[in-house]
Formats: C-alpha cells, structure tokens, sequence
C-alpha cells in the first residue's frame, strides 16, 4: 500500500509542492516588490494608504471578491474532480472534443464570457426567464459574479487533476476492491488521499484568478456599491478619476490578501503531501 | 504634376505661415509633399461621426492646401482613452466626452493651459443633453425628472465613478433638482439619493447601460446622452422606444483639443488645428448633426430643428463650476455620489 504512494509520489514529485513553493517565492521575490515600487512612485503615505484600504465601500468589495471567488473555486474543485475523472476514466463519443472545450475559457476573451453570461441569465435571457418565476435571480446578483467566477476556473481545476489521475495507478483501486471494500471506501481511503494536493492546487488557482477578474464580472454582477461591487472594478474606478495611488492602495491590499491566502494553502498542501508519504 | 502640387502648397502655406509657428511651418513645409498622418483620440459613440467628418476633412484639406492627409481614429471609454494619452499614444488631436479628460491630460504638461479658450465655445463645436429613453407607449408614464423617483420605476444609468457620460446624467439630475428646491442643497441631495435607490444595474459604461436597457430589457426608463438616444431609436426602430425630454436638462460638452507636445514634436500643428476649427464649419457642423450631436452653428441648427427638440438647458459652469470642482464636490471617493452610496443606506 504504501509501496504504491510512494511510487505515485515519484512519477509526479510534488507537482502541487513545486507549484506552490514557485507561487511563494514569486510572490515574495517579484510581487511584493514590485508593489512597493508601486506605492513609491504614486506617492502614497501610510496613512492615506489606510484611509483608502479601511473604506467601508472598499471592504465591501473586499468581502465580494473573496467570498465569490471562494464559494466558484468550491463548485470548481468538485465540478473539475467530476469532468477530469470522465475525461480521463472513460471512454465516448466527442471526448476529445470536450477535452478541447475545457480550455475555452482560457482562450475567450473575459468579457465576452461576461456578455454572453449575462444575456443568458438576464432576467429576459434563456435561462434566466425560466429562474425569474421560482423567484432566483442569477445575473446583476452575487450568484451572478458567482457563476462567471466558476466559467473562467473550471480549466485550472481540470487541467491540475487531469495529469494526476491519468498517472494513477488502478491496481491500488483494483486491491481495495478485492480486498472487499465498497466504492466509496475505496473513493474515500485509496483515490481521495493522492488527489487532494491537486485538488488544493487548482482550487487555489481558481480562486486566484476569480479574485483579480475583471472582464468577465462588470457585466454581469450590476456593481452596486455595497453589494455587487468587486474590488477590481473600485480599483478601474480610481483609475478612472486618475486616482492613481488610491488605485494602487487598492490593488497592494488585494494582492497581500490574496497572498496570504494562497500560502495557506500551499501549507494546506504541503502538509497533505506529508501525510500522504506518511501513510 | 506632383511638384506643382506641392509648389501650390508652399504658396498657400506662406500665406497661412503668419500665424503659424516657425518651427511647425518649416516641419509642415516638409511634409508637405508627403502624406501626413493624424490620431484623433476620441471616446466611444463618436466613431461613425468621425468616420464621416474625417473624409470630408481630407478632401477640404487637400483642396485648401494641397497635402494628403490621412486621419486614424481611437476610440473607447473617455477616461481610458486621456489615460492613453498620458501614458504615450501619440495623439495629435483629442475629443473626448468631458473637460476633466482633456483637463487630466493638461496636468500632464502634453496640453498648454487655457485649452478651453483656444476654439470658439470652450471648445465645444458641437454638443448634447441628456434624455429619457423609454418604452414605447411610455407605459409609466415618464415625462420629468421627478417622475424618476415614483415607486416602481427603474432607472438605468452607468456608475458616475467609472463613465464620463453618467456624470453628465447625475449633473443633469443635480441640476434639475436644484432648481425644483430653490437651490437647497439638502433637499437636492435627498432627490439624487431617492434616484439612484431607483437604478437596479450600473454598468461601467454608457454602452453597457444601454445593452442592458435595450436588450437584457431591463429598468423602465435609460438616461443617455441625446445622440445615443437619437440613434438608439433609429437603430432599434421607433416602434420599441420613445424619447422623453425632461422640462430641464444639462449642455453636455464634450471639448476638443490640440496635444501641443505631440503636434510640435511631429509638425502637424498647422493641420491638426485645421483639423478641430473645420468641425466649426458648415459642413463640420451638417456631419455632427447628421450624427445626432447638436450644431452649434445656429443656420445648420435651424435646418435641423425636427431632431433636436428645443429644450431649458443649463451649463457646467452656470451650475457646478469648473471640472475640477465638480469632481471634487460630487465623484472623488468621500464626495456626495459615495455619501449617497455609504453604509447605513
């Protein structure tokens, strides 16, 4: 059994580690200082640097971006673990043509997945006609900026686990099974445990990008302060009144925010990956 | 052929050379026989008007004094395009949607002061309101500013902090109310708040607001610029909405300008000054209002008086003073727009 993990850990060394200690150290060698230099050039002090970041409008949107992106990392991670596992488990008709639409959203440019979201779900668009009588309300809603969060993180949760579980090894599965386990026993203590830095991985990388999108959520959230509003659309609207510093104080807390975020769940991961060679 | 083309526009450029500078002159004199090239950055509802000003534009130009000129177009939100501007997109002429834009890229020491002054009108050669578009039928019943905060109905307008063009609208808005109260600040700040309680949606940009008004079908009544009204309707078909006029609405002006530091640098100054004076002209003036901007020219307004309804409009300046001020006032971030919109409402 634990002849197999260790095996497995070696086809693939630490893909998710790798990844997230590059994330770290990027962050720390090249975002970090490059957001101070931000901050110098624009003249920023401290203490309007606080006024800014301590904005309730600004906190708001704070909250926005991060739930949303949190709650669309979430459905991805188990949507992706859902795709990835027919993709690379079974075999039928237009498969690699799914295969390809997964990149989609990487290739389409954000804001036209926000047009045609937003015509969709709008309270006139196909589906959203149907939603509206049941009383849901889907676009100009944080369910909105929810689903296009979703649309544009599906393929980083897909194409992390993909790989992962095309070098599984099936004869662990086929042990379990002999040694009398159910499915989901099987699910739960043999395919599970090898999955979950990867699933962390693309779960972080969804959740990454759904905090810094822009394009594709404008149209749809209906940015009402206060409860549709994202961050990145305040830090568009300094820019907008030439408000360069406070569009920089903005975007620095963001990227802190987001980077502490992101190496607790490199931890997550790393600790995982430790267990898992521990078993 | 060529030679005495060019002959030609030395002779007219000597005549014209008075009031030009030396330097552009002596780089226009030069030019002179090849094409020359103008960027007019501009904002985003006026690509047809210059696709169409700028082809008359040549052809007077090359008929006047004898050069090729050829002119590339920019367009996008008014903001982002004096942003471009600032951060090097060689323009040799500005139209944008508002003063700040071009007041932004004067900051910046590309524009010398006193822009404003330096074409008739503060600059503007032509203009607009701002309207309802509604409904056909006008099925609430909209026919004045005050009929904006009634119950039910819905208003569509983009974010005054991220569109130039809603800045008109909320200042149109403003202004009206203003008026309605005797100038009392209070009451005036009330009726603005009570309004943007109204508007379900703010979309980024004019254009947004106006997809999600005409095709998401959304919101009763869309608070748009005249000439986007104009040609939503003739777009769209007047079966499917109505232009309301309010009783009282704002001059929006969106200004002109020369990019000085560009000009001198490439020597186009003498053209790209021609350039903006010429939309002053009759035909200038005709080309505007064939696109749904208000002539200012008062022979050319007069011919197209069934289109622009005769409404009380009052200025910026009468009302809010200068850019700068207004932005302060009403859109910086603690201005009246956020008290509107800070918690606790």
């Amino acid at each position: 059994m634990s002849q197999v993990k260790t095996g497995r850990s070696r086809v693939l060394p630490g893909f998710g580690l790798t990844l997230g200690y590059s994330v770290a150290y990027l962050s720390l060698v090249v975002l970090l200082p490059l957001s101070a230099l931000l901050i110098n050039s624009t003249g920023l002090d401290w203490a309007k640097f606080w006024q800014v970041a301590t904005d309730p409008r600004v906190l708001a949107s704070y909250r926005i971006s991060f739930t949303t992106s949190a709650a669309a990392a979430l459905v991805d991670t188990v949507l992706g673990l859902l795709l990835a596992w027919v993709l690379v488990r079974y075999e039928f008709p237009g498969r690699k043509l799914c295969d390809a639409l997964i990149d989609l959203p990487f290739a389409l440019p954000t804001a036209v997945a926000g047009v045609s979201l937003t015509a969709l779900y709008a309270p006139n668009g196909w589906v959203g006609s149907l939603l509206e009588p049941l009383g849901i309300k889907i676009a100009f809603s944080q369910q909105g900026i929810t689903l296009a969060l979703m649309f544009i993180g599906l393929p980083f949760v897909v194409r992390t686990l993909q790989p992962v579980l095309q070098d599984a090894e099936r004869d662990a599965e086929e042990a379990s099974a002999t040694l009398g386990a159910g499915r989901f026993r099987t699910f739960r203590s043999v395919i599970l445990p090898g999955l979950v830095p990867p699933l962390l991985t693309g779960f972080a990388l969804a959740f990454a990008r759904g905090i810094g999108e822009y394009g594709s959520v404008v149209f749809i959230s209906g940015n009402m302060p206060m409860k549709t509003e994202i961050a990145p659309l305040l830090i568009m609207s300094k820019l907008e009144q030439y408000d360069y510093a406070g569009a920089a104080a903005v975007a620095l807390l963001l990227l802190l925010i987001s980077f502490l975020m992101l190496l607790v769940i490199n931890s997550l991961q790393r600790w995982s990956g430790r267990r898992k060679e521990a078993v | 052929m060529l030679v005495a083309a060019s002959l030609a526009a030395c002779g007219s450029k000597e005549s014209a050379g008075s009031s030009a500078e030396g330097k552009s002159s002596a780089a226009g004199t030069k030019s002179s026989a090849k094409e020359i090239n103008l960027l007019n950055v501009s904002y985003d509802p006026t690509r047809e008007l210059y696709e169409n000003y700028n082809k008359a534009f040549a052809a007077y130009w090359e008929k006047e004094k004898g050069q090729k000129v050829t002119i590339k177009q920019s367009h996008g939100g008014s903001g982002a395009q004096s942003r471009s501007v600032i951060d090097g997109l060689e323009a040799d002429v500005v139209t944008l949607a508002l003063g700040y834009d071009i007041d932004a890229i004067q900051k910046k020491g590309l524009i010398k002061e006193g822009w404003q002054s330096k074409f008739d009108l503060n600059s503007t050669p032509y203009n607009s309101t701002i309207v309802f578009l509604v409904r056909k039928g006008n099925p609430k019943q909209i026919k004045d500013w005050n009929d904006l905060i009634k119950n039910d109905v819905q208003v569509i307008t983009p974010n005054p902090k991220t569109s130039g063009g809603a800045r008109w609208n909320y200042l149109a808005a403003w202004g009206y109310a203003l008026k309605q109260n005797n100038n009392d600040e209070e009451k005036t700040k009330e009726f603005v708040r009570d309004l943007y309680k109204h508007v379900p949606v703010l979309d980024t940009g004019a254009r947004g607001a106006t997809t999600t008004f005409v095709e998401r079908g959304i919101g009763d009544v869309l608070l748009a610029w005249e000439n986007e009204a104009l040609l939503s309707v003739k777009e769209l078909g007047p079966d499917k909405f109505d232009i309301v006029y309010p009783s009282v609405s704002i001059l929006a002006e969106p200004p002109v300008a020369v990019v000085d530091k560009v000009v001198d640098k490439k020597g186009t100054r003498e053209v790209a000054e021609g350039y903006l004076k010429y939309l002053y002209s009759e035909e200038g003036q005709k080309i505007a209002a064939e696109n749904f901007y208000r002539p200012t020219l008062a022979s050319v307004l007069d011919q197209y008086k069934d289109t622009f309804k005769d409404i009380q409009l009052f200025t910026l300046k009468d009302v809010f003073g200068t850019w700068d001020e207004t932005q302060a006032n009403h859109f910086s971030d603690g201005g009246v727009f956020d008290q509107i919109y800070t918690p606790g409402k």
